[in-house]
């Protein structure tokens, strides 16, 4: 067990856990953060994406002490009233099936639209190819993706 | 149009206040006219609300908290039937509050999510909770202001007696119309009146979804309780010995529990479980068969050659036909083993006290968790309480409750709360699957290239029955034999979004492509002669309405234009299942011998749509279903573990790979029939019969990249 000191959502957090203990466990059994989502665990579906400094993360492979004094964002501090840009555009386009991954392609579309603002059609699909969609919604990621791309 | 209230259902338990009513709280909550109200928390609401029936309470405020008891899973059920006792009632969508209903047998008849079948089931109790409220809050109007019930008109939450000029809101009407008794039958509305069914409602669930709250089952915390992570032995074998001492040594374990063939260890958070279930030792011996997927291959061509099979359907003289047949075409198509993969993994809370059960989390049969809990206890039913969360997708999967008694014995076995969480390799590996299948058809036509003959012949593992007898082509054939074969496999297998029929539309679909084809006729035409030869000259039972199937054949001929123009290859696919009609045409155009997938034509008959946000949602997201597994996925068994244990290997459509899907609605003007499923089985078919319009190349088995006919065709998906 060691202590961890961490930045999440602009709010210090100590930790006690062992060094490699994902911070997606971290985010979800020790902060309560459960919009954070658990899907594949292996870098696979995306559901479980964090900011950390800005990046996409993958959460469920980033070990806690990896994280060092790195800004950590969730689903949970992306706005503080639930409407940045892209869960506005979310919401307007009506995205979600089951919801389960929308959090993950949330803040992949978030962190991807900082890097490039104006994204072409192409660039959204190869960004967001990395988070799956078992229900099947990919369409309405793409149109809320350009839609958050032109709104901002 | 008049209807019964059929007071005596469950549902319509008359109306109780049962919460206390009538609260002011400091402001003036008795106009709609003033200005912008303070939103009031659901449980403020709740508070306050008086109870109409068991789908509706409204509280003075004017507040309407509409209950949907079934599971919401991703089919939008959350949204659509709340929507539809809205749209009775006159109600104000905007202060419309959605709550999801906990299982309660008293109050709701089936309170499950399978079988595409809640909306046909409940649509007309929905409109009848909305009318009878509607009906006691003008009769409660009409008595306070001593005017005809009859001059009285209600819209948008809002109550008006046009000669006197007096309003008012359903809020100021619900203590004296909670007190009076329900009609003996109300007046629906006409459906062309309709102003909120048929709307692109938005997701009641939207804003917390996308801001994170926890919602899911996998999000449910308690104060005290224990996370579990369990290992289950491979199908076909039993524990022999288990070796525990290390995974007891990780820090945060508190207990390794063993019971019938799964071993759990259990902690205070997630990530050591993981870590123990690693170091567990456990040894297992053969405890039945133990199944591979080579044996399979061979197992089915035994039993399609000589296994006894049921007859399901016999029309006719299926001997004499093949015998004076111009033309005999045969062929034979499989698929693979499937897991459901929703993509919140298998969990489940319980709590196992002295003498009741807690359960909450995802599950598609409520009831059913509680039944198997009492069994296995040995307590009542009643004594279960079972708390529905939403469901990061089902599948199938969650019908059944192997993953809630899991809960429950680790429960019991620890004396104390549980929540037990499966990883995405336990969710493969520790499945209950969508069985492979192998089919054999044949076919006899006449010199005029008519199908005189038709031969079904399906091995499945218990399935019970493969076949879907009373399905087109049925009715439109003389002669006809379909068998099925069932195998009794160790390996668990269940109900797969649109069980049976995602694999079989796939396979009648393209067999009837080739028999089309061999006889030199246009796919779509072959279909239409079949089909009204059905209308005018039924043979044996139908399942279908062979109407409602020529009308989504005929606009999926129009709609994708069919056959006009010649540098697109089209393929053909209709299917009716779950009491919906879906035809789909997918285009393939070839460009320096590259096909190019562009777009896939769905046309639907689900009957009246309520949702079209939701309904696009089912037919593109059944599409994306059903191509992603035609096309990429596969489960292989050896010696009874799948050999796919998560998704590198476990291959699921991604986003790139999905073309434009082009959708319309029939306006056939039925009650709204399922839309979870029907548009899956279609698509498969629609795909392969393009394919091999494109490049000649016949896909007879999925998923069709692993098939030697397509490794050389280099499909290119575009997006839309
Ligand atoms: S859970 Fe992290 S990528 Fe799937
Ligand atoms: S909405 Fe269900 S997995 Fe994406």
């Amino acid at each position: 067990m060691a202590n961890f000191t961490l930045k999440v959502n602009g709010t210090t957090h100590q930790v006690e856990v062992e060094d490699d203990t994902p911070l997606l466990w971290v985010l979800r059994d020790q902060l309560n953060l459960v919009g954070t989502k658990f899907s594949c665990g292996i870098a696979q579906c995306g559901a479980c994406t964090v900011h950390v400094n800005g990046n996409a993360t993958f959460s469920c492979v980033t070990p806690v002490s990896s994280i060092g004094n790195s800004e950590v964002t969730t689903i949970e501090g992306l706005s503080k009233e639930g409407n940045h840009p892209v869960q506005k555009a979310w919401e307007e386009v009506d995205v979600a099936q089951c919801g389960y991954c929308q959090a993950g392609q949330i803040m992949n579309a978030a962190a991807f639209l900082e890097q490039n603002p104006t994204p072409t059609l192409e660039e959204i699909d190869n960004a967001m190819n990395r988070n799956i969609c078992r229900c099947g919604t990919y369409h309405k990621i793409r149109e809320a993706v350009a839609l958050a791309a032109k709104s901002k | 149009m008049k209807t019964q209230t059929g007071t005596s259902r469950r549902d319509f338990l008359k109306i109780a206040g049962t919460t206390a009513g009538g609260l002011v709280i400091g402001f003036n909550w008795f106009s709609c006219d003033s200005p912008k109200m303070e939103v009031l928390s659901i449980e403020q609401v709740l508070a306050q609300a008086k109870s109409f029936n068991s789908f509706l309470s409204i509280s003075p405020t004017g507040d309407v908290v509409i209950y949907s008891p079934n599971p919401e899973l991703g089919q939008n059920i959350k949204t659509s039937f709340p929507m539809v006792v809205a749209e009775e009632l006159e109600a104000d969508w905007e202060k419309v509050r959605v709550v999801q209903a906990n299982l309660d047998p008293q109050k709701y008849e089936r309170q499950l999510t399978g079988g595409s079948g809640a909306m046909p089931h409940s649509w007309e109790r929905l409109r009848k909770a909305g009318a009878t409220a509607k009906f006691l809050l003008v009769t409660a109007a009409a008595q306070t202001w001593n005017v005809p019930v009859t001059e009285i008109t209600v819209s948008k939450g809002m109550i008006r007696h046009e000669g006197s000029g007096k309003k008012g809101h359903f809020g100021e009407f619900v203590d004296l119309a909670s007190t009076l008794s329900a009609p003996e039958e109300v007046t629906l509305k006409d459906k062309k009146d309709f102003t909120i069914i048929g709307t692109p409602i938005k997701n009641v669930d939207a804003k917390d979804m996308y801001t994170g709250k926890p919602m899911y089952g996998l999000d449910f915390h308690r104060e005290g309780m224990y996370y579990a992570m369990i290992q289950r032995a491979p199908f076909g074998m039993k524990i022999s010995n288990v070796e525990d001492s290390a995974a007891r040594g990780v820090l945060g374990v508190t207990n390794v529990v063993t019971f019938g063939s799964s071993v759990a260890v259990v902690g205070t958070s997630t990530w050591p479980l993981m870590k123990a279930k690693k170091l567990l030792k456990i040894s297992y011996e053969p405890d039945g068969i133990v199944e591979s997927t080579t044996d399979h291959d061979k197992l089915f061509a035994d039993l399609l050659a000589t296994g006894k099979a049921d007859v399901k359907r016999k029309d006719g003289d299926v001997a004499s036909a093949f015998k004076s047949a111009a033309k005999i075409v045969t062929a034979e198509y499989q698929c693979p083993f499937l897991a459901h993969s929703p993509m919140e993994p298998e969990n489940f809370f319980a709590h196992v006290q002295a003498d009741k059960v807690e359960l909450v989390g995802p599950t598609q049969t409520p009831d059913r968790a509680r039944q198997e809990t009492a069994r296995l206890l040995g307590i009542p039913p009643e004594n279960v309480s079972v708390e529905i969360t939403r469901l990061g997708g089902g599948f199938g999967r969650r019908l059944r409750a192997d993953y809630v008694i899991e809960a429950v014995e680790v429960s019991r076995a620890i004396q104390a709360p549980v929540k037990v969480t499966w990883s995405r390799e336990d969710e493969l590996t520790g499945g209950a699957y969508r069985p492979a299948v192998r089919y054999r058809f044949e076919a006899a036509l006449d010199a005029a290239g008519t199908l005189i003959g038709y031969k079904l012949r399906g091995v499945g593992m218990n399935a019970g029955n493969t076949t879907r007898e009373t399905n087109f082509p049925s009715g439109a054939v003389d002669h006809v034999l379909i068998e099925s074969i069932d195998h009794a496999s160790s390996i668990t297998t269940n109900a797969w979004r649109a069980p049976i029929t995602n694999f079989l539309a796939y396979a009648e679909q393209s067999f009837l492509d080739e028999v089309a084809l061999a006889v030199g006729k246009d796919p779509v035409d072959f279909r239409l002669e079949l089909l009204s030869r059905a209308k005018t000259n039924p043979v044996g039972a139908l399942g279908y309405d062979v109407d409602r199937m020529i009308g989504v054949v005929k606009m999926a001929k129009e709609k994708s234009n069919w056959g006009k123009n010649s540098s697109v290859k089209q393929g053909f696919s209709v299917y009716f299942s779950h009491k919906s009609y879906v035809a789909q045409v997918a285009d393939i155009e070839v460009s320096g011998g590259i096909p190019t997938l562009k777009k896939i034509t769905a046309v639907t008959d689900c009957g009246l749509v309520v949702n079209p946000t939701g309904a696009n949602h089912q037919v593109r997201g059944g599409i994306v279903d059903g191509m992603g597994h035609a096309m990429y996925t596969n489960l292989t068994f050896e010696a009874g573990v799948p050999k796919q244990r998560n998704f590198d290997t476990y291959r699921l459509i991604r986003l790139k790979e999905v073309p434009e899907i082009e959708t319309h609605f029939v306006d056939s003007g039925f009650d709204p029939t399922g839309l979870g499923e029907p548009a899956l089985p279609p698509t498969g078919g629609a795909i392969a019969n393009a394919i091999f319009a494109a490049t000649g190349r016949r896909l007879r088995s999925q998923p069709f990249i692993e098939q030697k006919e397509f490794s050389d065709i280099q499909l290119q998906i575009k997006r839309a």
